[in-house]
């Protein structure tokens, strides 16, 4: 974990092929070869970039997370048939009558 | 046929007979034609406007047509039209069919409006110039070999070069508002929560929110009334009642009105932006308003904050592109997992795709807290500091972009500086205000740009009065 504080002290964090790896692989993104140098001096340029924020000083500051001022916005839960199955597999790159198909998950043994 | 500005005028030329609404619609459809080089619309849907103008042509001769009856308008490529495809301009949506209209375009139709078609913009709404595009650069109508700027580059297009009267466009860090100044319209960007995003393909849900763009502040604000307002299907929406924006556009009195010093001293303002926004804050002040310079040392810190956020939000709202459900779906894949990988890496441009690991490391285990956790508190630092401006002051006032529209390639190269062209426009999102950007610069090169104000959360009224007088005021005639 990097350390929080208002000082600027800690060391620019720098992205390597490992991180670009491991984020990729979260992403369901794939980089290699040429395109994962890119995105690693991509996302070292925005992390710098972005780095400016340690500057300000965050303490006892509660984070902003829903902009509205609406609270509890409740409503009944009401089933209500919104489509069909056909449309919803109408636009499945494959399908069948029922289902969405993807490709072999199991191998043959 | 003549160049329709406002809807006032159409409606007019219908009623006197003047004007047919079916001849309307051919004349957008022709102008669209001749201008398929600007690259603005992606679809027509021809037939549909054609029926659509008949059976609105027979609700005004039986008086029961909508407030937008003789509206051609196009939509945005990211705002859901039931039967119509809808690609936010993505490989990874191409072909697919929304199953349902969005809020907005249920109430537009409702109200008798005609829409023509889609319109291109940047990759899931993610650029400032539309250069992000799978289907490519929108041009500028003034200068062919500049961008139509972004996200929303072909409605901001689309409705400067007369291809139809009005358009809707989509804001999360000035995606409506820069297009709009590039281009010499009116695009106003609503308070987070004052319209529905139900059926808006989601960027980043904080910031998102849909507004028009227009030739008049009339018609933005027309268009801003029928689309307002609470849906049960965005828990979002606010429940604050919405006002008749298009009556209440006589400003009366005088207003107080803040700039940001810091704006109008960065050193990558243009001079001739820079001097006609000191040309209409002294004309404020000559026609008795008060403006005043305000001190905002965080201005260096929005558009960092906007980055953190937004990429975060959008890297978890994409996850959902998978290649099972819909959409693309790579032919070489085996097994699941390099189906999921495979069919994004091919379907999503690079631009999408950087955001989307940019937003993917800031959630992740061991930075969350140094990056995502950080740049929300500092949001709130940004909203409580404009929050004080706006409870001291009627109005911000500030330029849209610090410059006319760039060329085309010359900021693809770089993500920064690209980022920086929302410099001016993040705050509004970051913060949730409504913005609107009022076409009254050009520079002497020919090219627009706009002058922005800002005022508090839900006063739309206010800011779209006060809008229209400054056109009326400063505008060029």
């Amino acid at each position: 974990m990097i350390p929080c504080c208002p000082h600027n002290t800690e060391a620019k964090m720098k992205i390597n092929h490992e991180t670009v790896e491991r984020i990729a692989e979260l992403a369901r993104l794939d980089y290699s070869g040429e395109a994962a140098d890119e995105i690693m001096n991509d996302m070292n340029k925005m992390l710098d970039f972005v780095d400016k924020l340690k500057e300000l000083d965050t303490e006892g500051v509660e984070p902003l997370i829903f902009m509205t001022e609406e609270t509890n916005v409740l409503r009944t839960d009401e089933v209500e048939a919104e489509i069909t199955q056909a449309e919803a597999l109408s636009n499945a790159p494959k399908k069948d009558m029922y289902y969405f198909r993807v490709p072999k998950v199991i191998k043959q043994q | 046929m003549k160049q329709y500005l406002t809807l006032s005028e159409v409606q007019s030329d219908l009623r006197s007979g003047a004007l047919r609404l079916g001849g309307l619609v051919d004349h957008y459809l022709c102008k669209i034609e001749d201008n398929r080089h600007l690259n603005a619309f992606l679809e027509v849907w021809p037939e549909e406007a054609h029926e659509r103008a008949e059976e609105i042509t027979q609700k005004m001769n039986a008086g029961t047509a909508g407030r937008l009856a003789g509206l051609v308008l196009g939509i945005k490529d990211n705002i859901c039209y039931k039967g119509h495809e809808v690609s936010g301009s993505s490989l990874i949506l191409k072909g697919f069919k929304s199953l349902y209209s969005s809020t907005v375009v249920d109430r537009l139709l409702k109200e008798d409006a005609i829409i023509i078609g889609r319109l291109n913009c940047d990759e899931f709404a993610m650029g400032s110039s539309n250069e992000n595009s799978a289907y490519g650069a929108v041009l500028n109508p003034v200068d062919l070999t500049r961008v139509s700027g972004g996200s929303s580059g072909g409605s901001a297009v689309a409705v400067a070069a007369g291809l139809c009267l009005a358009a809707l466009g989509s804001d999360t860090g000035g995606s409506i508002r820069q297009p709009a100044s590039l281009n010499g319209i009116v695009g106003l960007k609503p308070t987070y929560g004052r319209v529905s995003r139900y059926g808006l393909l989601a960027y980043a849900s904080s910031f998102d929110v849909i507004g028009p763009m227009t030739h008049t502040v009339e018609d933005a604000a027309l268009l801003l009334e029928v689309m307002a307002g609470s849906d049960k299907k965005d828990s979002t929406t606010s429940s604050i009642k919405t006002d008749t924006y298009s009556k209440m556009l006589d400003f009366k009195g005088k207003a107080r009105i803040a700039y940001i010093k810091e704006c109008l001293d960065s050193p990558g303002l243009n001079a001739e932006v820079r001097s006609r926004t000191e040309e209409i804050i002294d004309g404020l002040r000559t026609e008795g308003h008060t403006v005043e310079a305000v001190d905002f040392p965080l201005l260096e810190y929005m558009v960092p904050t906007y980055y953190v956020l937004t990429t975060a939000e959008a890297s978890s709202n994409l996850a959902r592109y998978d290649g099972i459900h819909f959409g693309y779906r790579s032919s070489g894949a085996a097994g699941i997992e390099s189906t999921y990988t495979k069919s994004r890496s091919e379907g999503f441009g690079g631009e999408v795709k950087r955001r989307i690991m940019l937003g993917t490391f800031v959630l992740s285990s061991g930075y969350y807290d140094a990056y995502y956790g950080r740049a929300q508190k500092v949001r709130r630092i940004l909203k409580e500091r404009t929050d004080e401006i706006l409870s001291r002051y009627d109005f911000i006032i500030l330029p849209t972009t610090t410059n006319e529209a760039f060329k085309i390639g010359e900021n693809i190269k770089d993500p920064i500086t690209m980022y920086l062209e929302d410099i001016y426009t993040v705050q509004a999102n970051l913060v949730g205000v409504p913005g609107i950007s009022i076409p009254l610069g050009k520079k002497k090169s020919g090219m627009p740009f706009g002058i922005q104000l800002m005022a508090g959360r839900f006063e739309e009224a206010r800011l779209l009065a006060f809008s229209d007088y400054l056109m009326k005021t400063f505008g060029r005639q």
